[in-house]
């Protein structure tokens, strides 16, 4: 450690750590580390004695402090100190409770823990974070219930509200549609009217919205806490300065090219749902083609062997729209007869009374099927034949009108002709990145919010295929998600998942080579590039992952408390014996799922191989090729990367960051070539936070390979 | 979470918002809210965080772990001193208004306190084995336990039904630190709030109240979630799917949807996730046991949208079958002793009997508050859910207390209950004026 840094080591005797390794001996290889100013042992840190190291950091004025004793997920903020930096030395999960005690490999392992936790002390300075930037309002794109609902939120909420809608009235979608269909269906059956006026009135007369109709958004810069949004309307461009941005542009019906095959755009009395609304909008509901009330109608849930195109779009939404749609007609003409072709019922929870209410109406026939043709039959009637899967025959019956049940396309779709777009000027493009159906999404599950463009939130139909009141839900979910962005960009700190994190990349640009690689990989569009071809960061879309300083060939990117340099110290605390039979395995292990599920090996009191030495890092994407390289040449004999499944199902927490270890490996592996060294001393494992039952095999398992290959040549050189 | 000190009030009141249920929508309503800069206190009845999800071996569609979101929240709870957590709590009573709540919290007491550093030492030598609820007693612990390895807070607690208290009180001699207290006494805590998030969840619908399906008649008859449980790799088999009769690996297994859901006699409504959770269900079973397969009986197959695709993945396996019809009758054949499903086969027009090693019922959820309701201004529907707070309320639900939801759309549900919480809050105690630089037009 640097000779300027003043560090106490704290080792800790309690859960078992006194009785597995020799801490009076750890505290004497701790006195004779450079820069250690103070150490002491207690039976339990955590307990009274966490003062003294509160009482050591003000008389000692130390400013790094070494916590050897559990692990660094439990405890967090009893060993937390301000500003103080804490290395955590996990001796109890990953020594105490996973080796044999008192063995001489478990001792060494303890000895190079605690080496490399005081190594990592001396790379570590204090962030200034970015403060730059702090306005307190929002930008909502789109004025549907969702963009509407998002402002009325944020501006209740405290902050100056800018809606742009691009048509000439606010309303979106739901201006089209006639009526809702029950939320309690099991309190009340009544078809709801939307209110839309309500909320458009709520929005328009609230003293922090400002809505601006037949506008559109040409261009966005900046980054949370200070966008700046350039407005187009028809009387000229403006600017609007927001601290983040609400996307909730909507959805639309799918092309009708799609239902060729049912008549649609043929056929006039084919129509789409959302021409049903209109219809029924206007009373009663009367055919195209010759104005004639309809009495006999069949709704088409368009879900068959054919309509893949369909089904990514229909959602929970199609199937009540089907129902509701059926109740329009009933209200219109109490005789009429509807056949509704369908061949699951999408209406899960409470929708389900609803379908059930809809199924005991007269008159209404409910047929499991799908359709296998429309035609122009006489007498100015349609035919419809469906395959009823249920009396497994074809049914045929004679309609006055055809309704398709259309599914609702995100307004981002790249199928769109127009999709929407918020013209980002960022270097890794305009368009928001989407899932594979064309929502404005990254990971729908544990965090609805995450999304890969840092400050902009997606809401309502754009988002998933939802319904008018979880589009409204999901509104206010998005404010929060917008205000909560603005508020930690005031005091620099990253939003989910590192949340509180102040530091960010620093770029040691005389040595950068304008190679542009840290600005493609990082998942979050964080750099830009400067005339000179260098990158510029935002500090406040950065995430804290650390892939660009995994990407950076030369090694010119770092945190101040989290570096290329820091884990190579760590790497090289480890002593490396040249006693054959003590091979030494480095594993990098990402710190949210692989370093847990090592944790938890221990907390089952699993054992593994002892000589491994587990370095946790932000992210298998923040590990740079130099270091696995380094250490291979060092003498260790493996290195194992222990991280998240990638691909389509992928787990990594920054997205992207276990699928570009694929490419860093290929630069590894041609250096292992060039040193003619084997190629599996370095392995990527894949594993999961559930897998401590699996890891002391699979472990096991690389060290035997490794074992198998030999002592690394290297080693000693 | 605030420090070691799980009551960092002294009796305290303060404002923020209170948020019932620390399962996967409570939590998240909690740290969605604190990260906006708000006070929030954290009431979870059990032991630990994490509710229902943490019981789960897998979510759909991803088959990803839902430990691995469960640890980002955790570390965003340690690190957060603006969330206040109270575990072995529950709420008593809400009285007040909008932006002017309070609220009585009855803590139970844990009988360790927040000395625990989770050593284990107090569990050697207790001798008590209880069943455990977080395997739905298909494996015993302790009765001083940790609960399971994933724990939050990670300290013990003590089953007050099955310890031997002084009688025994070994765990307190076992304890190096002073953290085993028999004598721990039940207390009130005082809350004033702005505003409520009810986040209670959801329990499995009692499966043995559908006579037919023979729930608890016989062993190889389970729900989804106990199968769940015995697909995690810290349940009750490791992850090995076995027969509960005999041990031996299950080598087929009908999934029988809809047990208690869309039943005028059980749950009226539809469930929601069931239909996902055996699809999913079925898959881990195939990829533990390669050799077997999975016979899905269904109504209708709800897999709308994002799932759609996951749905057709999963049914596309040749070991994978499905049959459209109800399942009506669940015997055991009097030779081989073997479970057979009997089911209206509504394609076929014929009734079907199918052996099967393992029968799983997709049993549905029901709203935790059908029982244990506090006293507050909440308004329930006629199937025990909350209704939605109507515009002027402060109280709002989120996730499966208020519809039976999935877990992406309850972590959305919470995040919107957040949002409408802070608006309470903010109308009450308004922030400065806006910082505005737009331009006027």
């Amino acid at each position: 450690m640097s000779a300027e840094k003043r560090a106490g080591v704290y080792l800790c005797h309690g859960c078992g750590i006194g009785d597995s390794v020799d801490v009076d001996a750890l505290a004497a290889t701790a006195r004779s580390t450079g820069g250690v100013t103070v150490t002491r042992t207690s039976r339990a840190f955590c307990l009274e004695d966490a003062e003294l190291i509160a009482s050591d950091i003000e008389a000692q004025a130390l400013d790094a402090v070494v916590v050897a004793a559990c692990s660094p997920r439990v405890n967090r903020q009893v060993f937390g100190f301000g500003a103080v930096k804490v290395e955590r030395v996990n001796l109890r999960e990953q020594v105490a409770w996973s080796h044999p005690p008192r063995e001489e490999a478990t001792e060494e392992l303890a000895a190079d823990l605690l080496r490399m936790g005081i190594a990592a002390c001396g790379y570590a300075s204090a962030p200034t974070p970015h403060t730059q930037a702090h306005q307190r309002s929002v930008v909502v794109v789109g004025a549907g219930p969702a963009g509407l609902e998002a402002a009325v939120a944020a501006a209740d909420a405290g902050y100056a509200v800018t809606v742009v809608e691009r048509e000439p009235e606010a309303g979106g979608f739901l201006r089209r549609i006639h009526r809702c269909w029950p939320s309690r269906p099991n309190v009340d059956t009544s078809l709801e009217n939307p209110h839309l006026d309500e909320l458009v009135e709520r929005a328009v007369s609230h003293p922090n919205v400002t809505l601006r109709t037949s506008t559109t958004v040409e261009a966005l810069v900046g980054e949370p806490g200070h966008f700046v949004a350039s407005l187009q309307s028809a009387s000229g461009a403006t600017e609007v300065v927001a601290g983040s941005v609400v996307l909730a542009t909507g959805s639309e019906p799918l092309a009708s090219e799609h239902f060729a095959a049912y008549g649609l755009g043929t056929l006039p009395d084919v129509i789409t749902s959302s021409e049903m609304e209109e219809l029924a909008r206007q009373g009663e509901i009367r055919r195209p083609s010759d104005g004639r009330v309809a009495s006999r109608v069949a709704i088409l849930a368009c879900d068959g062997p054919s309509d893949d195109a369909n089904l990514p779009y229909t959602g929970t939404v199609a199937s009540m729209v089907a129902l509701k749609q059926a109740v329009y007609v009933h209200d219109s003409q109490p005789d009429a007869e509807v056949f509704l072709v369908y061949e699951d019922m999408q209406t899960p929870g409470f929708d389900e009374l609803y379908y059930r209410f809809v199924q005991r109406q007269r008159g209404v026939y409910l047929v499991r099927g799908h359709v296998s043709s429309v035609d122009q039959g006489e007498d100015g009637h349609l035919g419809v034949v469906a395959r009823d899967s249920v009396l497994a025959r074809d049914v045929r019956f004679d309609v006055d009108l055809v309704v398709l049940d259309i599914g609702m396309v995100p307004t981002s779709a790249p199928s769109l002709s127009e999709p929407v777009n918020l013209h980002l000027k960022y270097l890794q493009g305009e368009a928001m990145p989407l899932e594979r159906s064309g929502f404005v999404d990254s990971n729908f599950l544990c965090f609805p919010f995450e999304t890969r463009r840092t400050g902009i939130y997606a809401a309502g139909a754009v988002h998933r295929s939802q319904d008018v009141a979880a589009s409204r839900r999901d509104g206010a979910a998005a404010a929060l998600k917008a205000v909560q962005v603005v508020e930690k960009a005031s005091t620099g700190e990253a939003v989910h998942p590192r949340v509180g994190e102040l530091g960010y990349p620093q770029f040691f640009m005389q040595k950068c080579t304008a190679c542009g690689r840290c600005t493609q990989e990082c998942p979050f569009g964080a750099l830009e590039l400067d005339e000179a071809r260098h990158p510029v960061i935002n500090p406040n879309r950065c995430r804290r992952c650390g892939i660009c300083m995994g990407a950076c060939p030369v090694q010119v990117i770092s945190f101040p408390d989290y570096s290329v340099e820091m884990v190579s110290a760590m790497q090289k605390a480890v002593e490396l014996p040249e006693d054959d039979s003590k091979p030494r395995v480095l594993v990098l292990a990402c710190e949210n799922d692989a370093y847990p599920a090592i944790d938890m090996m221990g907390i089952n009191r699993l054992q593994y191989p002892a000589h491994l030495r587990v370095l946790p890092v932000r992210c298998l994407g923040s590990v740079n090729a130099i270091t696995v390289t380094d250490a291979i040449q060092r003498g260790f004999d493996g290195v194992a990367l222990l991280g998240c499944r990638s691909g389509e199902d992928y787990q990594c927490h920054f997205i992207q960051g276990s699928e570009l270890l694929g490419t860093r490996m290929d630069n590894v592996r041609e250096t292992l070539g060039r040193l003619a060294l084997e190629e599996d001393r370095v392995q990527v494992l894949e594993t999961s936070i559930a897998d401590a039952r699996r890891l002391p095999d699979l472990l096991a398992g690389f060290a035997a390979g490794v074992a198998e290959l030999g002592p690394n040549p290297m080693k000693g050189f | 979470m605030s420090g070691r000190d799980a009551d960092p009030l002294g009796g305290a009141v303060s404002d923020g918002i209170l948020v019932v249920g620390g399962g996967i929508a409570g939590i998240t309503a909690a740290l969605e809210a604190a990260e906006a800069g708000v006070q929030v206190y954290l009431v979870e009845k059990s032991a630990h965080l994490g509710g229902r999800v943490a019981q789960l071996a897998r979510y759909f569609p991803k088959l990803c772990p839902p430990t691995c979101g469960l640890e980002i929240n955790y570390r965003r709870l340690r690190e957060n001193r603006d969330v206040h957590v109270f575990t072995t709590a529950e709420v008593e009573e809400i009285r007040g208004e909008p932006g002017h709540y309070e609220a009585t919290i009855r803590r139970h007491p844990r009988y360790v306190n927040d000395r625990c550093t989770a050593c284990g030492a107090c569990s050697a030598p207790c001798p008590v084995e209880r069943p455990n609820p977080f395997d739905y007693g298909m494996s015993t612990t302790k009765t001083i336990s940790l609960g399971h390895e994933m724990a939050f807070p990670m300290k013990y607690s003590i089953d007050a039904s099955t310890c031997l208290f002084d009688d025994c009180a070994k765990c307190v001699d076992a304890c190096p630190y002073g953290a085993v207290d028999l004598h721990m006494e039940e207390e009130r805590i005082q809350l004033e709030v702005g505003a409520v998030v009810v986040a209670t969840g959801w329990q499995p619908y009692d499966a043995g109240a559908i006579a037919n399906l023979a729930f608890g008649h016989y062993p190889d008859v389970v729900t989804n979630v106990m199968l769940e449980r015995m697909l995690a790799e810290n349940g009750p088999t490791a992850g090995q799917v076995l027969r509960p009769s005999d041990g031996t690996p299950v080598r087929s297994a009908a999934f029988v949807q809809c047990a208690g859901s869309r039943d005028r006699l059980h749950l009226g409504y539809c469930s929601s996730i069931c239909c996902l959770a055996s699809l999913k269900e079925a898959s881990l079973l195939l990829e533990r046991n390669p050799e077997a397969t999975a016979h899905v009986f269904f109504i209708d197959l709800r897999t709308p949208g994002t799932y759609e695709a996951f749905a057709t993945k999963v049914l596309a396996h040749p070991n994978v079958r499905t049959t459209k019809g109800k399942v009506a009758d669940i015997l055991q054949d009097p030779d081989s002793g073997q479970l057979v499903v009997v089911a209206d086969d509504m394609v076929a027009g014929a009734m079907r009997r199918l052996p099967v090693d393992l029968v799983v019922l997709a049993s549905g959820m029901e709203p935790s508050l059908t029982q244990g309701r506090p006293a507050a201004e909440v308004a329930y529907d006629p199937d025990g859910f909350v209704a939605e707070g109507a515009d002027g309320g402060g109280i709002f639900a989120a996730g499966c207390a208020r519809a039976p939801v999935d877990v992406a759309t309850a972590t959305l549900d919470a995040t919107a209950a957040a949002m409408r919480a802070i608006r309470v809050l903010r109308q009450a105690t308004p922030l400065p004026a806006p910082t505005v630089t737009v331009p006027v037009p």
